[in-house]
């Protein structure tokens, strides 16, 4: 029904003219691979976005779209308060500031060369991850509220990491406009002793080496070299987070059904961003994105603990914080007009060009560092926002690979032993408490990240830079 | 009457979870036995210690997803695995007990935390045959 309306408008780039309920039209990026694999559920998604009041310009899928509770994973929609618009729990996700964090560790491939081992076991001793495990510092109910509003600055505060980590995090790492007293009991006592660890499923610290470096002057600006070793943490809000989705879904399911807001499917819940209870989400999602930003900043701090027990060389600096599952008021041109809008990214990354004022000095020129995460078994990427991209899709594009098949699926088809003896021989460790866990994230589960990158390059949303391949993995 | 059971069903990034059973309660506790199947082999917890949980909604749906998101609770806040259910029917909602464990990695092997239960697939009533269902999509 969806697919017969698209209508190629560039190179990586597809539209389907509004229709029915939508109000916009659907825009996606991707290549003819990977539209022709495309889930026409994501189509139905998107135009369920579409649909949605107040929303401006279009309904956008990245090039690693798939289904998603209300939004599509993937989906980005930006939505105007003067015009009625919302703003919605589904559009943000379950795992509020779930995102990536990129770091040097000033140590190159030979520097660790035949001592990953030590690195492995080490890490996996240190990182609290997976289920049941727990961090050693506990956030009392007093605190919580500073953490809530602090975010990774409370951190710093806290002993864990400097100043100068800050300003290499989106919203120099407190995010504004936080709101911990719209964060119910609930929410606060599930993240007690969750600050400072991974989480589980797809969540990940990775050892990694720089394989590939595709643009000179971008890696010179993020201070990339062939064969450098990062470290790459991938996690978000913890219970906290997806405590507050669980509450403020149920919230705007009331509130849409008052306000004559259709909804196409019930985790699309949304409320007018000028609505109470829109804006008590607001601040509650602030306060989850604080408490990503922090959280992974107390990994960061461990990981630096680790390498300095093994490499007295390593330093460890961040390249790069940003978060793929956020909802944030930005201005970007609409018909010649700067406009304030709430922009939804779910599952996909910001994506600012060169000159955007909330990028610090050292990263005018080149653009906000986008990272994308890959599989435990092949990938992931660093990229370069663009100008273009400002205008093509609020700056913004993929997030990572997308799941291509299910979970009990992957588990049908692999052993998490063989995944682990299959990686390997390829010289990855893999770190992962139950096997089950590890054939469901199996590489072959997911798309192509590199398809993946490579359309939202051609498309223009962002430059790659540098690719990276994992050494050591532990899994949450 | 169909014997109470319950099952996993695949979907595309998640998994979801399902209980029958002859009554609405019934089908709520077999429900949560298919979400610890989730995170762990059910045979591996044992029912030492009893939480309590009540929710209240009045509908079936909403209350359903009540008592998922209460368990997820429970397990994220006191780091428990749950492996007997429980419940009866109070004025406006339930009343269960939860029976389990603290999780220890090494025996559980847990795979995955759950983060949500959704309303994706949500359903939550009694059928043609008489007998109940209920089942939702969960975030893992």
């Amino acid at each position: 029904m969806f697919a017969e309306k698209l209508k190629k408008r560039g190179e990586a780039q597809w539209e389907i003219a509004p229709f029915g309920k939508m109000r916009v039209p659907i825009i996606i990026f991707a290549d003819e691979g990977l539209i022709r694999d495309m889930d026409e559920q994501v189509y139905q998604q998107a135009a369920n976005v579409a649909a949605l009041p107040g929303i401006v310009k279009a309904s956008y899928a990245m090039p690693d779209a798939h289904w998603g509770y209300g939004f599509p994973i993937g989906g980005v929609g930006a939505f105007d308060p003067d015009a009625g618009g919302v703003i919605s729990a589904g559009g943000v996700g379950f795992d509020i500031s779930c995102g990536v964090r990129s770091l040097h560790t000033g140590l190159t491939y030979d520097q660790i060369k035949g001592n990953e081992k030590e690195l492995a076991d080490l890490l996996a001793r240190r990182i609290p991850a997976g289920v049941g495990s727990e961090s050693k510092l506990r956030v009392t109910s007093l605190e919580m509220d500073d953490m809530l509003q602090g975010g990774a600055l409370w951190a710093v505060e806290q002993g864990y990491g400097h100043r100068a980590d800050l300003r290499r995090i989106e919203e120099n790492g407190r995010m504004l406009g936080a709101e911990p007293r719209y964060v119910s009991d609930h929410a606060k006592q599930r993240q007690e002793k969750e600050v400072g660890t991974l989480g589980s499923g797809n969540h990940y610290l990775e050892v990694q080496r720089v394989a590939a470096v595709y643009s000179d002057d971008l890696a010179k600006a993020f201070g990339l070299a062939l064969n450098d070793i990062m470290v790459m943490i991938h996690c978000g809000s913890r219970g906290l987070g997806h405590q507050i989705a669980t509450d403020y879904l149920a919230k705007m399911i009331k509130v849409a059904r008052e306000e004559g807001i259709e909804l196409a499917d019930k985790d699309l819940a949304c409320a007018p961003i000028k609505s109470e209870v829109g804006k008590q989400y607001y601040g509650a999602m602030c306060a989850g994105i604080n408490c990503a930003l922090a959280n992974r900043q107390v990994l960061m701090h461990l990981t630096r603990e680790a390498f300095a027990q093994i490499y007295s060389r390593a330093n460890l600096t961040l390249l790069y914080d940003v978060s793929h599952n956020t909802c944030k008021v930005e201005e970007h041109e609409i018909d010649g007009h700067k406009k304030k809008l709430y922009v939804h990214r779910k599952g996909a990354t910001r994506a600012f060009g060169p000159g955007h004022p909330s990028l610090p000095e050292d990263l005018q020129a080149s653009g906000q560092p986008v990272l994308i995460g890959g599989t435990m078994g092949t990938a992931s990427f660093i990229l370069a926002g663009t100008t273009e991209g400002m205008t093509l899709s609020f700056g913004s594009c993929c997030h990572g690979a997308g799941r291509a098949m299910s979970r009990s699926q992957a588990t049908k088809r692999w052993h998490g032993k063989d995944v682990v003896m299959h990686l390997a021989q390829k010289g990855i460790i893999i770190k992962g408490a139950s096997p089950r866990g590890i054939a469901e994230e199996a590489p072959g589960a997911y798309k192509d990240v590199t398809a993946v990158v490579n359309a939202t390059e051609i498309a223009g949303l962002a430059r790659k830079v540098a690719r990276l391949e994992p050494l050591i993995c532990v899994k949450g | 009457m169909a014997e109470a059971r319950w099952e996993l069903y695949s979907h595309p990034s998640d998994i979801g979870v399902r209980g029958l059973g002859a009554t609405r309660e019934e089908a709520f506790a077999q429900a949560a036995l298919a979400l610890t199947s989730v995170i762990t082999d059910l045979a591996k917890v044992q029912p030492k210690e009893a939480v309590e949980i009540e929710c209240k909604e009045q509908d079936n749906d909403l209350l359903f997803l009540c008592w998922l998101s209460s368990l997820l609770y429970e397990m994220d806040t006191r780091r428990m695995l749950f492996s007997r259910f429980e419940i009866e029917a109070i004025e406006g909602g339930i009343k269960a007990r939860a029976w389990g464990e603290p999780v220890e990695v090494a025996r559980h092997e847990p795979a995955v935390e759950v983060k949500a239960a959704t309303y994706a697939d949500l359903k939550a009533e009694r059928q043609s045959d008489g007998t109940w269902i209920a089942q939702c999509i969960v975030d893992v």
